[in-house]
């Protein structure tokens, strides 16, 4: 096999902070690979390093031990080589919904008119070119979301890391966003790693589930998704679809040593 | 229709309050008969105004000129310090607190030692008003470069933006309304920095009208003078607003109604 075959290689990543009375450490080798299309999921307890492990990723902070690999070149340490889609919209608030869209694609190297053709395209193709001109404190949250995913989704960069992107929304829009992404998704398949707190969320948009344990981190378990694509929300009332649920729920709450 | 009238009803109770202010003045220097040359009438000091307005306007040209070149000028290098500090790492925290004293000093009072440096020409004088609109805007800018929200770092330093894109695209930007409360500052303070440095030492300008005025006790013309300034100041600040008005439209609404 190929080194270029995976989007994404993580070899034995380690994190430990400085702290009083030693190092702390978080994330305790970590290792998994992301194949070109797939989507993958991060489930863990609050506090077991997901954020950190993508900062890592993102290359803003330097590992304490590993690589990582993508599209088979090292990039330990190296930034912009992947879009983002942050818990918090992160939209600029002087920047119409177009201009946010425009300006990362700009800084990952695609010139202005283009960036601008493309994002009033995609804009349409969500049904929010009616927005396109309006600055983002004029959008709901589900809609910021929805361009702030789109924002991530059209950057070039090959790799896409989305952190609990729904975790700031009630249950009944996290639900509408979920099916929505699914749908977008499944149509532009891109590499994709998620982080979520969200057991259903997991199962309803990955082909691999991986499971962490509390600080320090390391992978409990790695579980294949099974179901078809495209899938439904109808998922949500099928068998295996709840004995998964409750296997993960399980293992997310063994007791820690 | 609607928005025109409750602007009306929110002019109409300050228009109210200074016309009876003006009337008030008015009956009490008429039958107080307060001497002209301590209180004149509004009424006098209107006709005195209208009587010497070619030489006011001569006078209030050069003061508006010099204080426009001194804000322009404060406010570019106040802008270019600030952007300047921002950037070299380090400076910032060496210079900040130093930034923040300066603002206690009463700038107006190196205008003497300025002339006993530079004479009697426009330079101390521009030198002194420079000063003045310098500091505020330093010292928003340097803060509203700082104050950006660490989410939106945190997102721009993910997708691999470089230091420069991160200043011009980030931080400049989230720094704009800041730069302009400084800009403000330096707006009011600009025209009577202006009148004070021609109070030290000039042949022109309505500060050495104001003066020679004094000196030969027509307080009317002083009065006039003032008004003159006052007006001037506001016209300023206003410009200021509005040019903010103008750049900053992102603003939520409910923002923008609270300054
Ligand atoms: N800069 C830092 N210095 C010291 N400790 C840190 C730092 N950043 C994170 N940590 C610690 O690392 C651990 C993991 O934090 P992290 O934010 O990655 O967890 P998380 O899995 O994303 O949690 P959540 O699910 O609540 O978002 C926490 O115990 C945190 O206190
Ligand atoms: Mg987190």
């Amino acid at each position: 096999m190929s080194k270029a075959q995976w989007a994404l290689e993580l070899k034995d990543v380690r994190k430990s902070f400085e702290s009083r009375g030693g190092a702390k450490e978080v994330l305790g080798g970590i290792s998994l690979s992301v194949r070109d299309g797939e989507f993958v999921s991060i489930i863990g307890p609050s506090g077991s390093g997901k954020t950190t492990l993508f900062q890592l990723i993102g290359g803003l902070a330097p590992l304490s031990g590993g690589e990582v690999w993508m599209d088979g070149r090292n990039t330990t340490g190296h930034r912009g080589h992947i879009a983002y889609m942050p818990q918090q919209a992160s939209l600029m608030p002087w920047r119409t919904v177009r201009g946010n869209i425009e300006l990362a694609l700009q800084i990952a190297g695609i010139d202005r008119k283009q960036a601008r053709a493309k994002a009033t395209d995609w804009l349409a193709r969500i049904e929010l070119d009616a927005y396109a001109d309006s600055y983002p404190h004029a959008l709901s949250g589900g809609m910021q979301q929805r361009i702030s995913f789109l924002r991530a989704l059209l950057s070039p960069q090959p790799f896409m890391l989305l952190d609990e992107p729904f975790g700031a929304l009630d249950a009944l829009t996290r639900q509408q966003m979920q099916q929505w992404l699914l749908t977008i998704w499944e149509a532009n398949r891109r590499s994709v790693l998620l982080v979520t707190h969200s057991i259903e969320e997991a199962l309803l948009l990955s082909d691999r589930i991986i499971v962490l344990s509390a600080a320090p981190a390391v992978i409990v378990d790695e579980i294949v998704v099974p179901f078809a694509r495209p899938r439904k929300e109808s998922l949500w009332t099928d068998p295996q679809f709840n004995a998964l649920k409750q296997q993960i729920y399980e293992q997310l709450h063994q007791p820690t040593v | 229709m609607d928005n025109s009238k409750s602007r009306w009803r929110s002019i109409f109770p300050p228009i109210l309050v200074i016309a009876v202010l003006l009337a008030v003045w008015e009956l009490a220097v008429v039958w107080g008969r307060v001497p002209e040359w301590k209180l004149p009438a509004p009424s006098v000091i209107v006709a005195e105004a209208i009587a010497i307005w070619p030489r006011l306007m001569l006078h209030a040209g050069a003061t508006v000129q010099l204080a426009l070149i001194g804000f322009t000028g404060g406010a570019a290098a106040g802008f270019a310090l600030a952007a300047l500090l921002h950037l070299i790492p380090g400076a910032r925290r060496a210079f900040y607190p130093l930034l923040v004293l300066s603002q206690n000093v009463p700038v107006v009072a190196i205008g003497p030692i300025l002339t006993i440096w530079l004479g009697y020409g426009i330079l101390p004088k521009l030198i002194l008003v420079w000063l003045v609109c310098f500091f505020p805007v330093s010292v928003a800018m340097l803060s509203g470069l700082n104050d950006t929200d660490p989410v939106l770092r945190n997102y721009m330093r993910m997708i691999g933006a470089s230091r420069q894109q991160q200043f011009w695209r980030l931080e400049l930007p989230n720094a704009v309304t800041h730069l302009f409360s400084g800009l403000k500052i330096a707006a009011s303070y600009a025209v009577l920095s202006a009148v004070v440095a021609e109070w030290i030492g000039a042949d022109k300008g309505l500060g050495h009208f104001m003066l020679i005025s004094s000196k030969g006790y027509q307080a009317a013309s002083v009065f006039a003078s003032v008004f003159l300034i006052v007006a001037l100041s506001l016209t300023l600040f206003g410009i200021v607003a509005l040019a903010e008005k103008l750049v900053v439209r992102w603003r939520p609404a409910k923002e923008a109604k609270k300054v």
